[in-house]
């Protein structure tokens, strides 16, 4: 053992906590515990966990099936949910919606619904209503919410123009508003941190050709850009194909931002000593990239992925809804808002814009991820 | 409040308000600042002087605030003021901010906005407390820059923080400060950031200024060196505590606190025996949250009574000559102290240092015309406008088993020599040859893949700082196991016991591998990275300011642990500084470099006792803490040093040589030695005469305390 005038022999006393506790967190803990204190984040994290669980089980999540079509019900205003009902013998636990009683008006051609009081449809928690096949391989029946009795009507948000539930068209939309964000970013993540981490790395002419090159991409008007691409679709090509096409055409211009934060990382963390110690230790050129140099920007990455979705999904929303993205029968949140498109039908019927309140909650609820994660990412900071 | 006073701090509480709790960070402390005097607030980081600064002028920053005490300004008429019982907004305690007290500044970049020249903020300044014309405040402004010595102050008032160097900065910094006219200046590490000269310059320009004005001074430091230069008395700081106070001959030369005496037994010192052995304090400073109970010391004080040091906290005893300590040895209970009262251990016999006769002369790594050039490149298309010249024509010789210690300031290459040695820098020109223990000597530049992977393990590197060496996402295990992981075919488990074996060497516990380093304090770190460099077994270990980044009490520890590992492995070093006193400690012989090229190379006794170089003449004579030594002085560094871009014909020196003449101009000088003196690249060397102030106090250690 050393003697004591060089070594410190009181036991390290930094800061409080069990000997064993701190100093033995790996930075993945610390950023996770700092993430959890940053409340709108784990707001935004929890809605956005609901959101994805959504895409994995819409059909149960939602009343009616994508095509269950009436057009007795046309325009159907929202039928407000009612927990309970007071009759003679006083209220009583039922939960229901009211009927409508629908009425053609004469002088404006429209149907007009109102409440019916008397006829309460009474709704309950995993009715049963139409068969459909969870994940593809159950089939079932269990729906989350809706009328006890299969054949009643239910529009708890309303109705479109072809009688169908926009609640159930919505979180249908989800999946593929939601995915395709995914599938935009993670090729743009790809070449994002390729093309940022040469340059970043090498540094010089590839670096200076590199740059030039995002900054033509960022310089091109991406709304012209993009729908010149999608209008070179044939209309031909089958739905799922044009979904895929849309996700590589949304990443051709996204992987710009996230390659010049790849950079900026990369140029920052090469002159660390750390990294200088990790070249004398010999490792070579791939090594420092994967060992030493990517945990460190790796969280920040994650800030930044989470940030570039809602941007994906916008795009996506913004195409579809001027008509050159997704078309029907694929549904997302841009192709149900084509429905929103006339400035008297929205008067009319407001309630076909509940996909546009989802695209609102889900690119905040985003947004407050990132943001918490981007605080998280690093733990240092006070 | 006494007559005399400017400045009274009265029981001032401070604490932080944290997640976990309520930290205390100072806790009681009196201070009275004597009208006129220059009072130094000392001690290590985390005392807490800095947050009493911030305290004075109210501008601590959440979540510290002021729990209770007073704070009295005394006015030219009337009632003092208690600034610490003023509301945060209140017109009083604006006026008295930068009206009244001046405050100035480790780090001028930071404090001095780059969005505005300097001229433009000294006149905002001047302006917020008087009111003048833009005209006649700039004409003030001039003439202040003027009096802080700024060259061509009328063409510097239009610049900006970033197109000045650093020594500017800092007097931009002062001539803002100053332009009010305050009564009290505080000024927080003014000097800790620069280089040795420039210290001098400006501790020469506050110590002028405060004469002319007759403005009092209350100068926060961690260097004991700079107290003895310019203090009239000073109060030494411990965990958010006074420990000792008093007037500066009275606590420089009879401490009293254990602490203090701790402190300036581990200081590495020119003046005296400057080889001597350093007594390092025991442990470490712990944080504040952790402070032990009684006194706040007694963990690590050699003289601590278990029963009264543990239990009760001392208050400021009073003892002759105006000095006060907080040590129960001096108090109501001194008796039970009495077999160790006034037997402070200053320097105790240590183990031997290298005696010189029989070092080894064979060479472990000789360099011959090594030069190194960054290119300067502008334009869309990088074309090489320039040169930066860091390393030019330079030859020496490491032998094995010593300690060469390569001084110069900041800008002079040696942190770039030190990195193309161990191979993060391909050379331009010249040789490097390496010998090995065994085998032929390796031509380093040339080497093959096989022969720089042999190199890489004989030759290591220990980086300055301390938190930017060590990879955070990593543990401590894979830190100092990735050169054995990538270079030596051992299995894991001998990898993990060669990483405890590594630990233990350097004072570390073997559990801590499995930590990460963001759970150590600075010295401990610093271990680790000496630990990393050990790893391999090297022969050669480059130490690139290895120490200075830490506090004084922890830098000798790392001293000593440097020096007992070098006796243990039979290491040689290669010890780059800029710190005079520290590398005269530990060094054998000296290189002193200069733009780029070295100018003196020698033993350390005949480099600090006999200089042939004037750029070391210089250098020595601005070291502080020595002028009440010499009555002539050799004259200060003016200026900046020539940038290394624009290398001219003849010695780099010239322009701020004092000694210089028309031959110094036009021709380059060369290293050359003579039998029994150490080389010099001056072509005056013959015939100049240089002063020397660390030989006037030297006094060569006896044998027998070796």
């Amino acid at each position: 053992m050393a003697p004591s005038n060089i070594a410190p022999t009181a036991p390290p006393v930094w800061g409080r906590g069990k000997e064993r506790g701190l100093g033995y967190e790996s930075q993945w803990v610390l950023t996770w515990r700092k993430f959890c204190r940053h409340r709108l984040g784990v707001l935004g994290g929890v809605v956005v966990l609901l959101l994805y669980v959504t895409v994995l089980i819409p059909e149960f999540l939602a009343p009616v099936t994508l095509e269950a079509a009436n057009t007795k019900y046309a325009y159907a205003p929202p039928q407000p949910i009612s927990l309970g009902i007071t009759d003679a013998h006083g209220w009583h636990f039922e939960p229901h919606v009211d009927a409508y009683k629908a009425r053609v008006d004469y002088n404006s051609g429209k149907r007009l619904f109102t409440d019916d009081p008397d006829t309460p449809i009474d709704i309950g928690l995993f009715v049963h209503g139409e068969a459909y096949r969870l994940f593809g391989l159950i089939d079932t029946d269990i729906h989350l919410l809706g009328p006890v009795d299969s054949g009643q009507p239910f529009y708890v948000v309303g109705a479109d123009r072809l009688g169908r539930d926009i609640l159930s068209r919505t979180i249908y939309g989800t999946r593929v508003s939601m995915t395709i964000g995914l599938i935009g970013v993670a090729l743009s993540l790809f070449f994002g941190i390729l093309m940022g981490g040469i340059s970043g790395y090498f540094g010089g002419t590839t670096d200076n050709i590199i740059q030039r090159l995002i900054e033509f991409v960022q310089s091109v008007p991406s709304i012209p850009l993009w729908i010149g691409l999608a209008a070179a679709i044939p209309p031909d090509v089958s739905p799922l194909d044009v979904y895929f096409l849309i996700t590589v055409i949304l990443s051709v211009l996204g992987w710009t931002g996230l390659a010049r934060v790849v950079r900026g990382r990369f140029l920052a963390m090469r002159n660390e000593d750390f990294v200088k110690a990790a070249r004398l230790d010999g490792a070579s050129t791939l090594r420092i990239v994967f060992r030493h140099m990517l945990p460190s920007f790796l969280s920040h990455i994650i800030a930044v992925v989470s940030l570039a979705i809602p941007s994906m999904i916008l795009a996506e929303t913004a195409l579809s809804y001027l008509g050159i993205g997704l078309r029907v029968p694929i549904v997302s949140w841009g192709v149900l808002l084509q429905e929103a498109q006339n400035v008297h039908t929205i008067a009319n019927a407001p309630w076909l814009l509940l996909p546009g309140l989802a695209v609102v909650v889900a690119v905040l609820s985003l947004n407050f991820l990132g943001d918490g994660l981007r605080d998280a990412a690093d733990p240092y900071s006070e | 409040m006494d007559a005399d006073a400017l400045l009274e701090i009265e029981d001032l509480h401070v604490s932080f308000a944290l997640r976990g709790g309520e930290v205390p960070v100072i806790r009681g402390i009196d201070l009275k600042v004597p009208r006129g005097k220059t009072v130094c607030l000392v001690g290590e980081s985390g005392c807490g002087k800095s947050v009493t600064a911030k305290a004075i002028l109210r501008v601590l920053d959440r979540p510290g605030y002021i729990g209770s005490g007073h704070i009295r300004l005394a006015q030219p008429e009337g009632e003092p003021i208690d600034i610490a019982a003023l509301g945060p907004n209140e017109q009083r305690l604006r006026k008295i901010r930068g009206g009244d007290i001046g405050l100035i500044h480790q780090e001028p970049m930071s404090f001095l906005s780059p969005l505005y020249s300097i001229g433009n903020q000294i006149v905002e300044a001047l302006r917020l407390h008087r009111r003048l014309s833009k005209r006649e405040a700039t004409g003030e402004a001039v003439e202040m820059l003027r009096q802080v010595g700024m060259p061509e102050p009328e063409r510097r008032f239009h610049r900006y923080t970033f197109e000045l160097s650093g020594g500017q900065r800092q007097r931009a910094m002062i001539a803002m400060a100053l332009v009010t006219r305050p009564r009290l200046l505080i000024a927080d590490e003014p000097t800790t950031a620069l280089d040795v000269t420039t210290q001098a310059t400006i501790l020469d320009l506050l110590q002028r200024l405060q004469r002319e004005r007759q403005m009092t001074m209350l100068f926060i430091t961690h260097d004991l060196g700079v107290v003895a230069e310019i203090a009239d008395e000073v109060a030494v700081m411990y965990l958010g505590q006074i420990v000792e106070q008093g007037p500066v001959r009275a606590v420089l030369e009879r401490p009293k606190h254990p602490y203090t005496q701790g402190l300036l037994a581990s200081m590495p010192r020119l003046d005296g025996s400057f080889k001597a052995p350093l007594q390092a304090i025991r442990g470490t400073v712990p944080s504040p949250a952790d402070r032990p109970g009684g006194c706040a010391f007694h963990p690590r004080c050699d003289r601590a009574k278990a029963g009264i040091c543990d239990q009760r906290e001392p208050p400021l005893f009073n003892l002759a000559d105006g000095q006060r300590t907080a040590c129960h040895a001096y108090g109501p209970e001194a008796v039970a102290f009495a077999e160790t009262a006034g037997a402070p251990a200053i320097v105790a016999p240590g183990p031997l240092t290298t005696v010189a006769d029989d070092r080894d002369q064979r060479p472990l790594l000789e360099v011959k015309g090594l030069s190194k050039r960054f290119p300067i490149t502008s334009g869309f298309l990088s074309r090489k406008v320039g040169e930066v010249r860091a390393v030019s024509d330079v030859d020496f010789d490491i032998r094995v088993g010593e300690t060469l210690g390569l001084v110069g300031e900041s800008g002079c290459g040696k942190s770039t020599l030190g990195q193309t040695l161990v191979g993060l820098h391909r050379p331009d020109g010249g040789a490097v040859r390496f010998h090995p223990a065994d085998g032929a000597p390796v031509a380093v530049e040339t080497a093959g893949r096989a022969a720089r992977r042999r190199l890489r393990t004989e030759m290591r590197m220990v980086f300055q700082d301390p938190s930017g060496s060590l990879n955070p996402r990593l543990t401590v295990r894979e830190i100092i196991g990735e050169v054995l992981e990538i270079n030596a075919s051992l299995s894991r488990t001998e990898i993990d016991r060669r990483v405890e074996e590594l630990l233990v060497q350097v004072g570390l516990r073997p559990e801590y591998a499995a930590r990460y380093p963001h759970a150590f304090s600075g010295g401990q770190r610093q271990r680790i990275a000496i630990a990393r460099a050990l790893a391999s077994n090297p022969r050669l270990v480059i130490a690139d300011e290895a120490v200075s980044a830490l506090d004084v009490s922890v830098q000798t520890q790392i001293i000593n642990l440097l020096k007992q590992l070098q006796r243990q492995f039979g290491l040689t070093y290669l010890f780059i500084s800029h710190d005079l006193s520290v590398v005269a400690n530990i060094s054998d012989r000296v290189a002193v470099m200069y733009a780029g090229r070295i100018v003196e190379l020698g033993d350390t006794e005949a480099i600090f006792l006999r200089p042939r170089h004037p750029y070391t003449e210089a250098l020595l004579a601005a070291v502080p803490g020595q002028s009440r030594r010499m009555r002539e002085m050799p004259p200060r560094l003016d200026g900046p040093p020539l940038p290394l871009e624009s290398e001219g014909e003849g010695c780099s020196f010239a322009t701020r040589c004092p000694y210089a003449n028309r031959r110094c101009h036009t021709d380059r000088p060369e290293l050359e030695a003579r039998p029994g003196l150490q080389a010099v690249a001056c072509h005056r060397a013959e015939e100049l005469q240089l002063a020397s102030p660390v030989a006037a106090a030297y006094r060569p250690i006896a044998p027998a305390e070796r």
